[in-house]
């Protein structure tokens, strides 16, 4: 049993999981700080540049090491998301390797086509954890709804690391976090300078946090794709169903007029 | 109100020839349209009409949704997230399915508390009573083996959690416990037979709901005094009065839920079901969803598993004892001055053993939500103090109060009560 608890922890550390660590009271998660986000709220949307910005984050960045099986490059030009136009969203699937097989049946790589999704950069897990000191970058394609407060943990994550505080004892190979479980996390900080992405003009100076934000709203996109079809339903149901229990209440009160009850 | 007095006749040649062979016309007149009930029902007894609406909507959703749900230890959690991004509304299918679990929860638990409240367990309706609890006991079930078919963390360790149950019996546990994943862990073999039993239980339930209603038409519905109907005057026909009635009251609800469906779909759920199931993984807090929160806070109360799993079975089937144990001739709580405190007391127990149900198992003290205030008690003597009094509000303080208690007076008859109120006196009863 003791081994099996260790090899939870160690697991759970490694794959910036969700085990803490027994007595992790010293070293629990810091509450993230709550943002503003376009997409909040009853009429909450999405900034179509911003998704198209933390796309770019995401490709220059977190891609290097995650995958994000669940989305197809075909969705970045669907309606709802960073509405990329067809040509835009071909080229991006075309700027991915892919792997496929030939026609003699060997493992090749091809470029992407809208229909592929977003591969992870490593061909299976051990490979990934071989590369990363055992640990296994999660794939990220529900990441926002996988972690609690999602939106704003993982923005206050990538931008919160900081320098162990005397005294505390940092396994080698981690890095100090204090919004993760532990505070020891694999994951090296991915935003190092402000500027680490070159985003076309007309938009925000590229912060570190500019950065986190919108790759935060892309990843929040890719988890819920159909928030605001979603929303806007909602608000259409809503008001049908306001008036219909209107309408309804009216004709009880009306059939009930005349029995004492 | 029994059969009998019904004036259903055939009005064409049609129906006089069905009526003679199918009387299902007839059927559909006596007990959906003009049966009897007592005109003073308030909106607490919307609820029946509500769950029967939410059962449906849960056998559609659930059945589209099997359309496209792949029942595999590597297939699950994709096939799930599929429906969710290429699936026609599949989105809402998935929310409404997911919510809707938590809405028939909610709607069943206002049912149940209702029923206690106006002592509608009380003869002649003990066995409707006792087929409501064989109801509550299979969407528990059923609520569980839907829980587990995303295959995410929680399904997978909840799934574990809830099937090593079974192994606390003695001898046999192991075995049964076996028996029950198909194989020797939770795996592929216990996803496939969830899922299949998932589909089969609401089935089931849907023809348990059938003998429930069909107890209900016996002897007719409870009301809020209590009292017997004692003739015309008392009842109105079910539709219009109450089609209308029970049709405000389900939009009412329906609007409350889709709250939960566009705007906080997520809210009811747990993040750690958006990780795919790791056997190598253990979650540092595995919480079952919300509607068993009470039940776990009981199981977790005491220290050895075979004792814990049959006290929280016991927590549900003691209400099945409800109408024996409960001494007093007086239905409704109405005019019960003394157990109507008790009522409230044990709804605040059971609140507390949820709250306590959520919280992490260590030896901390309990604090109070929102307020961030400790309170100098242990969450595990607490809930050890609240699950003993739940145990005594059935074995000793009910038939204790009901043997003891002076009820207030009971008016003659519901239409009397009802014309006292009209008339504006404060005290309906001492009209009778």
């Amino acid at each position: 049993m003791k081994l099996k608890a260790l090899l939870a922890v160690v697991l759970s550390l490694a794959t910036a999981g969700i085990a803490s660590a027994e007595g992790a009271s010293t070293t629990a998660a810091q509450h993230p700080e709550p943002q503003q986000w376009a997409w909040d709220g009853v009429f909450g949307k999405f900034d179509r540049q911003q998704l198209q910005r933390g796309y770019q984050v995401y490709k220059e960045v977190c891609a290097a090491c995650h995958g994000m099986h669940l989305v197809s490059f075909r969705n970045l030009s669907q309606p709802g998301g960073p509405e990329f136009t067809e040509a835009q969203m071909k080229a991006i699937a075309a700027s991915f390797k892919v792997p496929a097989l030939n026609e003699n049946g060997e493992v090749v790589e091809r470029t992407g086509i809208p229909a592929d999704r977003f591969p992870s950069p490593y061909p299976n897990e051990a490979a990934a954890r071989a590369a990363n000191n055992n640990a296994y970058p999660p794939d990220l394609s529900v990441i926002i709804k996988a972690r609690h407060d999602g939106a704003n943990y993982v923005h206050a994550l990538i931008t919160g690391y900081s320098d162990a505080p005397a005294g505390f004892q940092l396994l080698p190979g981690l890095n100090y976090n204090p919004y993760f479980e532990g505070h020891q996390i694999a994951m090296p900080a991915p935003l190092v300078s402000d500027g680490q992405v070159t985003w076309p003009e007309g938009n925000p100076p590229a912060t570190k946090d500019q950065m986190a934000k919108d790759v935060v709203a892309f990843l929040t996109w890719a988890a819920e794709p159909k928030l605001e079809e979603r929303k806007a339903m909602g608000v259409q149901v809503i008001i049908f169903l306001l008036v219909l229990s209107a309408l309804l209440y009216l004709a009880y009160k009306r059939l009930w007029r005349d029995v004492d009850h | 109100m029994s059969h009998g007095n019904y004036s259903y006749t055939p009005t064409n040649a049609l129906t006089k020839w069905l009526d003679a062979r199918l009387p299902i016309v007839r059927f559909v007149d006596e007990h959906l349209m003009q049966f009897p009930t007592p005109k003073n029902l308030n909106y607490w007894y919307t609820f029946g009409g509500i769950l029967a609406f939410m059962l449906v909507v849960q056998i559609i959703s659930g059945v589209v949704l099997a359309m496209h749900y792949v029942p595999h230890e590597t297939l699950a959690f994709d096939s799930v997230e599929r429906i969710m991004r290429d699936v026609n509304y599949g989105w809402l299918l998935r929310y409404v399915h997911a919510n809707g679990a938590s809405m028939f929860f909610i709607a069943v638990y206002l049912h149940i508390f209702r029923a206690y409240y106006y002592g509608s367990y009380k003869a002649p309706r003990e066995v409707l009573w006792i087929l409501g609890i064989i109801i509550y006991l299979l969407m528990m079930a059923t609520g569980f083996l839907g829980y587990t078919l995303p295959w995410g963390q929680m399904s997978f360790w909840g799934a574990t959690v809830i099937t090593n149950f079974f192994s606390a019996i003695p001898f046999v546990g192991e075995s049964i416990t076996q028996w029950l994943w198909g194989s020797f862990a939770v795996d592929n073999s216990t996803l496939q037979r969830f899922f299949s039993l998932h589909y089969l239980l609401p089935f089931v339930i849907a023809g348990v709901v059938v003998l429930h209603i069909w107890a209900l038409h016996v002897p007719g519905n409870n009301n809020p005094l209590g009292i017997d109907v004692k003739g015309p005057a008392d009842t109105v026909a079910f539709h219009p009065y109450y089609t209308t009635k029970d049709g405000f009251a389900l939009v009412v609800f329906v609007l409350f839920f889709s709250l939960f469906v566009f705007f906080m779909p997520n809210m009811l759920g747990h993040t750690d079901n958006y990780v795919p199931a790791n056997r190598l993984v253990t979650p540092a807090h595995i919480v079952p969803e919300w509607y068993y929160l009470p039940l776990y806070a009981v199981l977790r109360s005491v220290p050895d598993k075979l004792a814990g799993v049959l006290l929280m079975f016991g927590a549900i089937f003691v209400w099945a004892l409800l109408p024996w144990l409960d001494t007093s001739k007086v239905r409704s709580n109405k005019f019960r001055p003394i157990y109507r405190q008790f009522y409230w007391i044990l709804m605040a127990v059971i609140l507390i053993l949820g709250y306590l149900g959520a919280q992490t198992a260590d030896d901390s003290n309990v604090v109070i939500p929102w307020t961030g205030v400790e309170l100098p008690i242990g969450k595990l003597l607490l809930s050890q103090i609240c699950t003993v009094y739940y145990f005594l509000h059935f074995f000793l303080i009910t038939p204790a109060i009901g043997l003891w208690e002076t009820p207030d007076p009971l008016p003659e008859s519901i239409s009397k009560a009802v014309l006292a109120k009209k008339s504006g006196s404060s005290a309906p009863a001492a009209a009778a």
